[in-house]
Formats: C-alpha cells, structure tokens, sequence
C-alpha cells in the first residue's frame, strides 16, 4: 500500500446561510454551533476539518446524524461549496478549477455511490452502470462489454435488461457499485451506501467491497453512522461530531484509546473481542527462549485468540507478522485489559 | 348640492371643479332628475352613496366618471391597436396558414385514408386494441350520422392548437423550472389566462384581428389552452428526485445532458398530465370560439342556440361528448404506458 495522500482537506468551513462569510468571522472567534444557529441564524456545517486521505485505502468518515458527514464527501467533488479551506486531489486544488476541468474530474476522477441509489428510472441496469460512460459521449454499444463484466463482478448477471424498480434494494445499490467502478475513476465516494440495506444484505455487501478493494486498491471515501460498519472497512477512521473532528487515526487506536466521552458512548456496547486486533494489543518484544504457548498472526482477532487459549490468562504466544516473522509477544493479561469496556473505566473515573 | 361638495371645498378644489366644465355627456340619472326638477337635498346618514367615480363626479363636474374610465381604455386600446397588428400579424400569421392547411388536408382526404390513419396513431400512442376499437366505433357513428367533417374540422383546430400549445409551453416550463423568478413572473399571467372567461379575451383579438382569419380562433385556443402544459411542465420538472439530480451532478453531466437525459425523461408522466388537460381545454374552447367563425362542431351548437333548433344542439352536444372521450382515454392510455414504464 502507497502511503501517497491522495486527498487532503486543510482548514475546511462550511456554513449554511445568508452571509456565510460574516458567520465565519464569529467561528474564527470561537463561536459554536448552537450560539451561531441561535445569534446569526447561521448553521455551521463543518469547521476546522483536516484529514489526509491516503491511496489505496478506505477512510470511513462516522458520526451521528447530522453531524456533517453528507456535507463533507460532498465538498471532494464540489456539490457542496466551502465557506473557507481547501481540498487538494492529486496535489491540484479542486477549489481552483473552472468548471469544465471541475466536470473532468467529477466523470474520470472520482466516482460516487448514493444512500437511496439515486439509479435513472427510466433507464436499463446495462445503461445506468455505463452512466458515466454516456455521460463522456460513449454508445451503449461502447461500453457494454465493460458494463457487463462490472455488473458480474457485482454478481448482476443476467439483469442488465431490468430497469431498476424490478430490482430489490440491496440489487439497485450493486448497480450502484458497478456505475462508480464502470467509471474506472481512481477515488470513490460513498454516501451511506449501505445504510439503506437490510443487516444481512448489509453485511455481504461489506464484503464485496472488501474483495473488490482488494484487487482494485481505490481510494475510497466511505461514510458511515454505523461503527461496526466503520471498523470493518476502515484503514483510516475519523469521527465527526456538530461538523468537527473529534479523532482520527487508526480505528483499533481509536478504540483503545478514545479521546472524547461522544467517542465513548459509541464504542461502549460494540464487541471488542471481535474488533481488537493482536497487533493492537500486543508487547513488540520477542518471548524469551520458548516460553510461548504457541504463534498466532496479527491479524487475528482477540476473539479467536481468547477461545485458543481456553480463558487461561497467564498464558503468552508469540505473534506472526504478514510477511511470516516474528513480530512480538501477545501477553493473555494485556489481552484481557484491553477487553475492559472503556465506558465503564472512565466515565467512573470521571464521576468519582 | 352633491353629497361629496365638501371634500372638494376642504381640499380647496372648488375652482378647479367649477372652471373645467364636465366634458362628459350627461348621464340619463342626470337627465331625469333635472327634468323632474328635484332639488338635490341633503341625503340621510342611510342613504349615504359610496363614494365612487360617478357620486364624486356629482359634487365636481371635472372628476372624471367611471365610464371616462372603459372609454379611456377603449380609446387606448384603439390607438395601439394599429401599431399592434403590425407587429402581431405577421408574427401569427404561420398559425393561420397551420390552421387553414390542417382543415383542407383533413377535409380533403378522403374519410377512408383519414380514419385509418388516425386509428394507426391511437395504436402507436396506446398499443391497446381495446381502445383502436372503440375510436372506430365512436368516429363511425359520426360519421354515419353525417357530422364526419364537423367532428374532423374540429379535431384538426385540436390537433393543429395542442401541438402548438407543446412546442410553446414545454419550453416556458423548463424556463419556470430553471429560474425562481421566471416562475414568480409567469405565474400571475398563467393565472389570469385561467380565471378568465374566455368571452374575456375574445374581445381584445376580435379588434386585433379581423374576424375572417383563422388565427383568431387559434390564438383564443392557445391562450387557454396552453396554461396546464406550462404548469405540469414546470413543477413535473421541480418535483424530479433530487438524489437523482444529485447523482447526474456527480457524474459530470452538463446542464444540458442533466435536462435531455434526467429532467425530461422523469418529468414526463406530469408533462404528459398537462398535455392531457391541454388538449382538453382546446375542445372546450373550440366549441366557444365558433362565435368568432371557429368551424367544427361548435358552428351546430351555435345553431342550436340561435335558431331553438333542440334536435341540432343535442346531436352535435353529444359529438363533442365523444371526441372528448376519445380524446381523453387516448391520452390517458398513452399517459398510464409511460407511467408503468418508469414506475419507480
Ligand atoms: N442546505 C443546507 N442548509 C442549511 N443547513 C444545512 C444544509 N445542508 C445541511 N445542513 C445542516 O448541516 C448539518 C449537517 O448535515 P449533513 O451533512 O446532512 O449531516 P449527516 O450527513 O452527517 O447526517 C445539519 O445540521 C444540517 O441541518
Ligand atoms: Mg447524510
């Protein structure tokens, strides 16, 4: 994976109202949301927002709702102007660009998947995931044999004769995928793609993703109010809360170390076992000699890790990085800490 | 003494009133009360007349009366109206020639090509033999009991008015879509189009225009007529989902292929609605404007009217009837196809 960062946002604002620019003056001196909204009649969208969004990698961007995620993926390719900041794709300013160069960037550069589909009704399957291909002047008869093998790769074989309405939810949103991979655009955006699917739907689809990513390595933008969506697919996780960062980082770092009570309450009722990794939690010495009850990698996860050991916490095992070394020591005492709800740790604290 | 003497006293008017004589001829109220030789007496609280045009005309000659008002109108209009018609003329003068052309060809073509070809095209728009079937019965009855040309006079003017209602209108609705304050501009005027009698506007064309000219009628049926296309055109074109919109933006589609390939196409059930009503409209109004020679099936009802010939106005009152039927499910059955084939 290429450490490249392919999207970096600086210094983002964005506020909604009359005279933004006035409203900014009053963020820049601290005003807040609420006091904004109450005083100005102004709602701030997003403030102060710098993330650096690498090659290759997926960032999920989280956060209740309301919180600005919309805003933000909206901001990359400009359906949504900034107040103040910048956004630099591929080290050019999307701000500065006029708007035909804006429009090549929307139909090669970067790709976009909806919460509600958002398909042409009135259009086949085959037609709407060649939509970005038509859109740039080509037939049908031009893209369809790329068309087709997207659509089979979204395992929509044989529908591409459908119009979208004949098709269930999970379905249209395949179309979906295969339109922003038909593209071939090296970023996709995701807007709550799957927040309108039923659990298990859900779940496979996460895992196309996953095993398109795979093969595909885009870097991909994917917004989420859902954390174990959020932890699945993450490489790189920012949480957003009243339009700011609140943390960003590695999501196991986020999940150990979280660094505010909203990051708290939302990772308080998730399975830690199942989303912990060894590499998280693990001592980056060697064991000694071969006092180890036996290896395991690092990206198992604690789960299978605990159910190996049988509950036995005095026990250590050495631990396998990716390429087949040694990489450190996973202690069943550290283990175990790290499963100590942060919740309850803290907020105790807090309260006492 | 006039109830309102003393507004025109108190503002210091009296010279004003007293030296310009009221140019005006004197009213028959006037006339009556001076030959009857009534004193003008101090009217009661009761009997207190509004304070209008003609009661302030009363107490001051040089008010102007209210019917100064329909003259001055009149009298403007007039000295428009020739500068008017030069403009206008030649500007609607193809719709003569449209209108002219659609009667003689309908006219003029034998029955056997022209109910063939019109059955053709109900089964092109409705692909539904149920409904070839029943044009063909509709238009036989017509026909076998002599009212063919009538019945055809007046589609023609329909189909000649409708077709010119689409091509104005859609684009006034994309312009109405496209532009809030468009929208705020016409809909006052698509208002008063609607509300107004459509005697109303009869009168101002027939001074335009002289009564033998076939856009006479065409330009009254326009106006009329072309209100609906205009409205479903516009709000079908606002009410397209917006996440579709949103996902055209996305892809990098200009303005134009957002409008030809998103716009349009899922607007299409609404603007379909108001060529509906349009059409509808148009039949309406070609019955009312065979007062100013609109040929058809009107001309009969008129004569019923006219002449207290009952039998004359039923028959032709039931002709109408049935084109409106056919019309009408013609339309629709096209409408319900495009319907279900971007049912969501
Ligand atoms: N066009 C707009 N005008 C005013 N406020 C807006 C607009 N769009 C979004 N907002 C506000 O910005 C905030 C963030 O909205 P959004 O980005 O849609 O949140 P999310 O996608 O996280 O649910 C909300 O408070 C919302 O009310
Ligand atoms: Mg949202």
């Amino acid at each position: 994976m290429s450490e490249n960062v392919k999207i970096s946002i600086k210094h983002l604002y964005k506020i909604f109202g009359e005279t933004p620019q006035l409203a900014l003056k009053q963020v820049y001196n601290g005003m807040g949301k609420p006091e904004l909204l109450e005083t100005y009649n102004h709602v701030l969208g997003l403030q102060d927002i710098n993330v650096d969004m690498k090659e290759g990698e997926i960032t999920v961007i989280m956060g209740l709702s309301g919180s600005g995620k919309s805003t933000l993926i909206r901001h990359l390719n400009r359906l949504i102007e900034p107040t103040a900041g910048k956004i630099i794709v591929d080290g050019e300013n999307v701000l500065k660009k006029d708007e035909n160069e804006l429009r090549r960037l929307r139909q090669e550069g970067m790709s976009m998947v909806f919460q509600k589909f958002a398909l042409l009704p009135h259009r086949t399957v085959l037609e709407n995931a060649g939509m970005s291909m038509d859109v740039r002047g080509f037939t049908t008869r031009d893209y369809e044999k790329e068309a087709l093998y997207w659509l089979d790769r979204v395992g929509l074989k044989g529908n591409e004769n459908q119009f979208p309405h004949q098709l269930s939810g999970g379905m249209q949103q395949r179309v979906g995928i295969a339109r922003a991979l038909v593209s071939n655009a090296p970023i996709m955006l995701m807007d709550e793609a799957f927040s309108a699917l039923d659990p298990l739907i859900r779940s496979d689809m996460q895992d196309l993703l996953l095993q398109l990513q795979e093969e595909l390595k885009k870097t991909i933008v994917f917004i989420t109010h859902d954390l174990d969506e959020a932890l699945k697919l993450a490489d790189h996780l920012v949480i957003l809360k009243e339009g700011g960062v609140v943390q960003q980082g590695d999501p196991q770092d986020i999940l150990l170390n979280p660094n505010d009570p909203y990051i708290v309450d939302f990772i308080s009722d998730i399975n830690r076992a199942r989303v912990l990794r060894v590499r998280s939690v693990m001592d980056p010495q060697m064991p000694e000699g071969d006092h180890y009850a036996g290896d395991i990698t690092e990206d198992e996860n604690l789960e299978s890790v605990l159910s190996r050991s049988e509950g036995d916490t005095n026990l250590d095992y050495r631990v396998i990085g990716g390429d087949g070394d040694p990489v450190g020591t996973l202690h069943m005492k550290d283990l175990a800490k790290a499963l100590v709800p942060t919740a309850a740790s803290e907020e105790r604290d807090q309260t006492l | 003494m006039a109830t309102y003497d003393f507004v025109f006293s108190t503002l210091g008017l009296k010279e004003w009133c007293g030296s310009s004589q009221s140019s005006a001829p004197t009213s028959m109220a006037q006339l009556l009360s001076k030959t009857k030789g009534e004193e003008a007496t101090e009217t009661s609280l009761w009997e207190l007349p509004f304070p209008s045009m003609d009661a302030l005309n009363k107490a001051c000659p040089a008010f102007p009366q209210s019917r100064d008002l329909t003259r001055g109108l009149e009298q403007g209009f007039l000295a428009i109206k020739d500068t008017l018609s030069v403009v206008l003329d030649p500007i609607t003068q193809p719709l003569s020639w449209f209108l002219d052309g659609a009667l003689y060809g309908m006219l003029n073509t034998p029955w056997w090509i022209i109910i063939p070809i019109l059955l053709a095209v109900v089964f092109v728009v409705t692909k539904s033999w149920k409904l070839v079937g029943f044009v063909a019965g509709s238009i036989f009855l017509l026909a076998f009991i002599d009212h063919y040309s009538y019945a055809m006079q007046t589609l023609s003017i329909i189909f000649v008015c409708a077709l010119i209602c689409v091509l104005v209108g859609v684009p006034i609705g994309i312009a109405m879509s496209r532009s809030d304050l468009m929208q705020r501009m016409t809909i006052p005027v698509l208002d008063m189009l609607q509300t107004l009698p459509p005697f109303v506007y009869l009168i101002p064309l027939i001074f335009l225009f002289s009564v033998t000219e076939s856009k006479l009628y065409g330009i009254a049926i326009i106006l009329y007529a072309i209100v609906p296309v205009i409205r479903l055109t516009n709000l079908g074109i606002r009410l397209v989902d917006k996440d579709v919109i949103e996902a055209a933006d996305a892809f990098g589609m200009t303005p134009r292929q957002k409008l030809y390939k998103v716009q349009i196409p899922l607007a299409l059930p609404n603007i379909m609605a108001g060529v509906n009503q349009t059409i509808m409209m148009s039949l309406a109004m070609v019955v009312i404007a065979s007062l100013v020679s609109a040929p058809g099936l009107g001309v009969l009802v008129l004569r019923g009217i006219r002449n207290l010939e009952l039998g004359v106005g039923l028959v032709s009152g039931l002709g109408i009837v049935i084109l409106a039927v056919i019309l009408d499910r013609v339309t629709k059955a096209s409408l319900a196809r495009i319907n279900a084939a971007q049912s969501q």
